[in-house]
């Protein structure tokens, strides 16, 4: 039986942009964001993959997020990463439809840097409270510090 | 005839460390439905950790929690280590797993304790704590500090176990094994605790997975995992140990859980004693280069997950953190609906949410907007059901 490594290597590969395994058990992923949600289906409901957490970055190319998928049986971990270039107004699919999971690590995204999730049942403030001014993310970069 | 009643669980409670908000929708008896409201302990740690190098990093993500303070820690080494590929000295390696395990047993029967005292068991209560008291004397004795050990550090651990350490850490392995016994006695053959747990907070194995739930809320409706052994680091791939899984996904099963890794703990810090070589702790890093990693621990409460990103200076410039409650206590959506009120105490206490705070808690009748319960009534409600259960028993 091939490993699950060449099974997720098949399987992505239409979508993949660039595939880099830091060591054995850690695999980063670039994958085209059009192709999220298919390559999410593939990996949590066909391989059986356990989503860990997801974790968004403001980077100078545009927002990055890493969906950080676990196979437990040989303690692998699949980072898929998806850049958002559009940082006025970033969008991408909700995966939370997929599996209840992502629900409340998509909030936290779209409350500290402001993604919107697509399709997501409850996009409303998780961390933040619910009257914070819209607008201010603060996990993005270009924030001004108050003195 | 049923109307719906509001019941707000939270925010604040002195007991608890992470205060959370549950307002249950209820009718009759029955939970209809649950909100979830978390952020009141929101401290930007993540946005802080931008701010400090990688070796204050350790002592800030030790801050998040008070209960497991060396998941954090251990899961951060892990991603740093990862991220640098650095090797850490074998006897380190050793000395995190027994600090890990150490603080497993202590955080299991602190859980132990307020479970029981959530369904009328206040023996149990004053008993697991009380054998909880030697284990933090144990941490005093290696680290100086009850808790918050600040053992570890980015390449290895700060401070050694002398041998002088080791005799009366085995003793309080003999104490708290032979209580475990008991406890194991106590929960496992009581007809009383069984007819209360049994089926109450069910979580199945599909729902389990929907939700990407962690660590003994997972391993309690039948899903194998622990990062220990999937993904081994520290010197969890060097002992022999079993993984506790349960089947029934109620909170029975939840406890036996928690009760039998208690065993695996005391045998891991055992082996680990016995094997743990001579010689350095630290490997010394001078510097961390520029890319990323990811460290796990299985804490407690299950799966800490740490990703951190490096450009090559002397602080992270991203660093997420996800603790296993974040996955756990959302879960409560599905093992609370459909239960009654006398159960959501003990339900929602279940994952080990670090303290869900009951006291603080008002019955509120909708239609007529004021309170006709408080906090006190609720634990009363939910330790009355057992007292039931006891009298139809006898």
């Amino acid at each position: 039986m091939n490993s699950l490594k060449t099974q997720v290597k098949e399987r992505l590969s239409p979508w993949v942009i660039n595939w880099y395994e830091h060591s054995a058990r850690r695999v980063y992923i670039d994958v085209k964001i059009e192709a999220l949600k298919e390559i999410a289906k593939i990996l949590f409901k066909d391989l059986g993959l356990r989503f860990a957490t997801a974790s968004g970055c403001d980077t100078p190319r545009g927002i990055e997020i890493l969906y950080h998928f676990s196979f437990d049986s040989t303690g692998e971990i699949f980072s898929l990463r998806v850049l958002i270039e559009d940082r006025n107004n970033p969008q991408i699919d909700s995966l939370a439809t997929l599996f209840s999971g992502a629900e409340w690590i998509e909030r936290e995204i779209w409350e500290l840097l402001g993604v919107n999730f697509k399709g997501h049942p409850n996009l409303k403030h998780l961390l933040l409270v619910e009257d914070w001014p819209e607008g201010k993310y603060p996990l993005r970069k270009n924030r001004k510090i108050i003195q | 005839m049923s109307h719906k009643i509001v019941i707000p669980i939270g925010p604040y409670h002195p007991l608890q460390e992470e205060p959370e908000f549950f307002r249950l929708y209820v009718e009759g008896e029955k939970v209809v439905d649950i909100d979830i409201v978390i952020g009141y302990n929101h401290r930007g740690i993540e946005e802080l950790a931008e701010h400090k190098h990688f070796d204050q990093v350790t002592f800030l993500v030790e801050r998040i929690c008070g209960i497991c303070s060396t998941s954090h820690p251990i899961a951060y080494v892990n991603a740093v280590e990862d991220l640098a590929k650095i090797s850490v000295p074998e006897r380190a390696l050793y000395i995190r797993s027994i600090i890990g395990e150490l603080e497993r047993i202590h955080s299991h029967l602190l859980w132990l304790g307020l479970a029981g005292h959530f369904i009328g068991y206040n023996t149990v209560w004053m008993w697991a704590w009380k054998y909880r008291e030697p284990v933090l004397d144990c941490f005093e004795m290696i680290t100086g500090n009850r808790n918050h050990y600040s053992m570890m550090k980015p390449g290895g651990v700060r401070r050694d176990i002398e041998d002088e350490h080791i005799p009366l850490l085995k003793k309080t392995l003999d104490e708290i094994s032979y209580a475990t016994d008991m406890f194991k006695g106590a929960v496992m053959d009581d007809p009383v605790i069984k007819a209360r747990l049994r089926g109450i907070g069910v979580l199945t194995r599909e729902q389990a997975i929907n939700w990407c739930v962690v660590g003994p809320t997972a391993r309690a409706s039948g899903v194998n995992i622990d990062v220990r052994r999937d993904d081994p680091y520290a010197a969890y791939d060097r002992v022999k140990w079993n993984v506790v899984v349960e089947k029934d996904g109620d909170i029975f099963a939840k406890t036996v859980v928690r009760i039998l890794e208690l065993y695996e703990s005391i045998s891991i810090i055992r082996q680990c004693l016995d094997k743990m070589p001579k010689g350095q702790i630290d490997a010394n890093i001078k510097e961390i280069p520029p890319g990323e990693g990811i460290g796990r621990h299985e804490a407690p409460r299950g799966e800490v997950f740490h990703y951190v990103r490096s450009d090559g200076t002397n602080r992270p410039i991203r660093h997420k953190i996800r603790a296993p409650s974040y996955m756990n206590v959302a879960s409560n959506k599905i093992a609370a609906v459909g239960g009654t009120i006398s159960d959501a105490a003990i339900t929602l206490a279940a994952v080990d949410p670090c303290y869900c705070c009951t006291e603080r808690t008002a019955v509120i009748d909708r239609s007529l907007d004021k309170k006709i319960m408080n906090g006190w009534d609720l634990i009363r409600l939910s330790q009355a059901k057992t007292a039931r259960l006891k009298e139809d028993i006898k």
